[in-house]
């Protein structure tokens, strides 16, 4: 009883100042609005990231060879001849939680075609590779298990080679020669554009591993071995699985490989537009603060303004808590206030930014609801001292008070 | 009569200064129920501290102080304040109603803070019935900017009444007044004596302090005089008075 009217109180006093209230408000108002846009911004880049990463595939881990040394002569990563088709068809069976495997070789290479040549790079996969990278073949066919089997000259092609090589003719069927190896061409590769880091996926070649291996390279050991998992949950202990594995077939000689997934590279792209959003984030937060140090600034003026009232109230029976729940709660109700306006504000200029600027802007709820506990919690912190000093006022004093 | 307040060689020193400052030195002083005092005395008498004291705003730094037949004396600042509430009603003389707040909202105001807990209905016409008592029931939905000071004066007691106080206790309650209104308030002060409310007055206008039963005079933090009023004033006929006065005034012009 004693509480709903000590709110009911408070919430006349600021109804009477409506000016007041609203200016003082503003701060929270701007901060609460400048944060949720902020992040909004941010969270909408990093989202954009997110799905150009996705683009690569889905629960992808990679397993590289480790690096080679010969005569004090130390090799990079990747370097050393250690993975093998068989290392590969060991996880692909022993494994569990593997969707899709494709064993694979690179390279690069001149190749001709139709009197044109361009240089560009040779994957040896298997035809899984288009479930892994979520790709597809939109002319043509991609070739067959039986044609990686018998390690045989087929090839797909993706949309810049084909541009570049057959410049409008139709490439399906015709032959192209890499290192004058006459290889078929049985489709042409959706385009996938630039990746993340900026290379062009559709400037490549895709033949069978096996015809890269007998082929191309003429020797046993791969350059990495793509494996999908299941699910984002299970790729840690596929993980380690497979390092598990391919430890035990290496009879407890040092690791010679390495088993990465994909995670770490998006974790990795993704800290970028994340450390932005924090710093976005961060100087909008300040914003608020200072909000909150209007409200305090407001409340102190309220209290020394209204000594008498508060006098009056001692002098008539309140206790020092009922006056500090008064002046808290006017605290509490301008920061909440501001808040719910920011929260709207907010939202609606993220919109309007996305409208204008065509970015993609994405509303986190984590924001909202984290800026609009933080607004209530200003309003008791920087509510809290003018309020104590209204509590602690001496009734005579405060009567006197001019 | 029963005793209502019991000062017992009361002292107040305050030491905030670089001096200690004695303000009431030793006052033992019974008011009885029913009593309509006035305290007098200079600037620098202690009034005021004995007001203070006497209304629960303060602490005496030594003896005892009887409320209603309970030590007050060594209470903590929210006993105190429920003191003040349940027990006491306080006239000021710049009548300290909250500006912006009806007449009827201000009477309310010490109803907020009373450990009764009454429903707004009750509460509402508690308010009403106070107003009533001093003849303000058709000002209930003024604000204070919209009254004479003589009409602010009487929310301001119909305030300290509706808690239905042991003492009333006014602090130079017609300081602000003009002399008719003066002798208005004074008029509702003696029909609220009338009906057997004790009331405690300060004041500094002789001829104010002839309205009450009893004068007190204080002198260095002493009370130097305690004596009943023989020639009483009664508000009713000082007011006929002075509108034949005017009307004799007008009549002359």
């Amino acid at each position: 009883m004693r509480l709903l009217s000590t709110i009911k109180v408070a919430l006349r006093a600021l109804r009477r100042n409506a000016l007041r209230s609203v200016l003082t408000a503003l701060g929270i108002i701007i901060g609460v609005a400048a944060v949720i846009a902020m992040v909004s911004i941010g969270n909408g880049a990093k989202s954009q990231v997110e799905s150009s990463i996705a683009s690569l595939g889905q629960n992808i881990i990679s397993v590289f060879p480790g690096n080679f040394t010969a005569g004090g002569v130390r090799g990079g990563f990747g370097t050393a001849s250690t993975l093998t088709v068989e290392d590969a068809l060991a996880i692909r069976n022993e494994v569990a939680g593997v969707v899709n495997l494709s064993p694979e070789m690179q390279d690069r290479a001149q190749i001709l075609a139709n009197g044109l040549n361009w240089n560009t790079r040779i994957q040896g996969e298997d035809i899984s590779i288009l479930d892994i990278r979520i790709w597809s073949v939109v002319e043509g066919a991609m070739f067959t298990e039986a044609e990686v089997r018998s390690a045989a000259k087929v090839c797909v092609i993706g949309k810049t080679v084909a541009d570049q090589l057959f410049q409008g003719m139709d490439p399906i069927g015709q032959t192209l020669r890499i290192r004058n190896i006459p290889f078929k061409i049985t489709g042409l590769l959706a385009s996938k554009g630039f990746n993340y880091f900026g290379q062009d996926q559709d400037d490549t070649v895709i033949i069978p591993f096996t015809s890269h291996l007998k082929r191309l390279a003429r020797r046993p050991f791969l350059n990495s071995i793509v494996i999908q998992a299941t699910a984002p949950e299970q790729m840690a202990r596929i993980q380690q699985d497979i390092t598990d594995l391919l430890q035990q077939r290496r009879n407890g000689k040092e690791p010679d490989f390495t088993v990465r997934n994909q995670q770490e590279l998006a974790e990795a792209a993704t800290a970028t537009t994340k450390t932005m959003t924090l710093l976005l984030g961060a100087i909008a937060g300040v914003s608020l603060v200072v909000g909150g140090i209007g409200i305090m600034n407001i409340m102190l003026v309220s209290v020394t303004e209204r000594t008498r009232e508060i006098g009056i109230r001692l002098a008539v029976g309140a206790h020092g808590s009922d006056v500090l729940l008064q002046f808290l709660t006017e605290a509490i109700v301008l920061s909440i206030m501001g808040g719910a306006l920011g929260i709207l504000l907010g939202i609606g200029s993220s919109q309007l930014i996305s409208r204008l600027n065509n970015w993609p802007v994405l509303v986190s709820p984590t924001a909202v609801l984290g800026s609009f506990v933080f607004s209530a919690v200003i309003g008791v912190f920087f509510g809290f001292y003018p309020a104590r000093k209204a509590a602690e006022l001496d009734p005579i004093e405060a009567l006197r008070y001019e | 009569m029963p005793a209502v307040v019991q000062l017992d060689e009361v002292h107040r020193i305050y030491e905030s200064g670089d001096v200690p400052v004695h303000a009431v030195r030793g006052v033992t002083l019974t008011i009885g129920r029913g009593e309509f005092v006035a305290i007098m005395g200079a600037s620098g008498s202690g009034k005021s501290t004995l007001m203070n004291l006497l209304g629960c705003l303060d602490r005496p730094t030594r003896g005892h102080y009887h409320l209603d037949g309970s030590d007050v004396s060594a209470l903590d600042r929210n006993q105190l304040a429920d003191i003040r509430n349940e027990k006491l009603g306080f006239v000021f003389q710049g009548f300290n109603l909250l500006a912006r707040t009806t007449a009827r909202e201000n009477v309310e105001l010490p109803m907020l803070y009373s450990r009764r807990h009454l429903s707004s209905r009750a509460t509402h016409d508690q308010a009403l019935k106070s107003l009533a008592l001093v003849g303000l029931s058709d000002r209930a939905d003024y604000f204070p900017s919209q009254l004479s000071g003589g009409q602010q004066q009487r929310v301001a007691i119909a305030r300290a009444l509706i808690n239905d106080p042991q003492v009333l206790l006014a602090d130079e309650p017609t300081g602000n007044l003009d002399s008719k209104t003066s002798v208005e308030i004074m008029g509702v002060f003696q029909q609220l004596n009338a009906q057997g409310i004790t009331i405690l007055m300060v004041t500094h206008e002789l001829d104010i302090a002839r309205y009450c039963q009893r004068n007190l005079i204080m002198r260095d933090g002493c009370v130097v005089s305690d004596v009943r009023v023989s020639a009483r004033l009664t508000a009713t006929e000082e007011l006929r008075k002075l509108r034949a006065a005017e009307a004799t005034a007008k009549l002359t012009a």
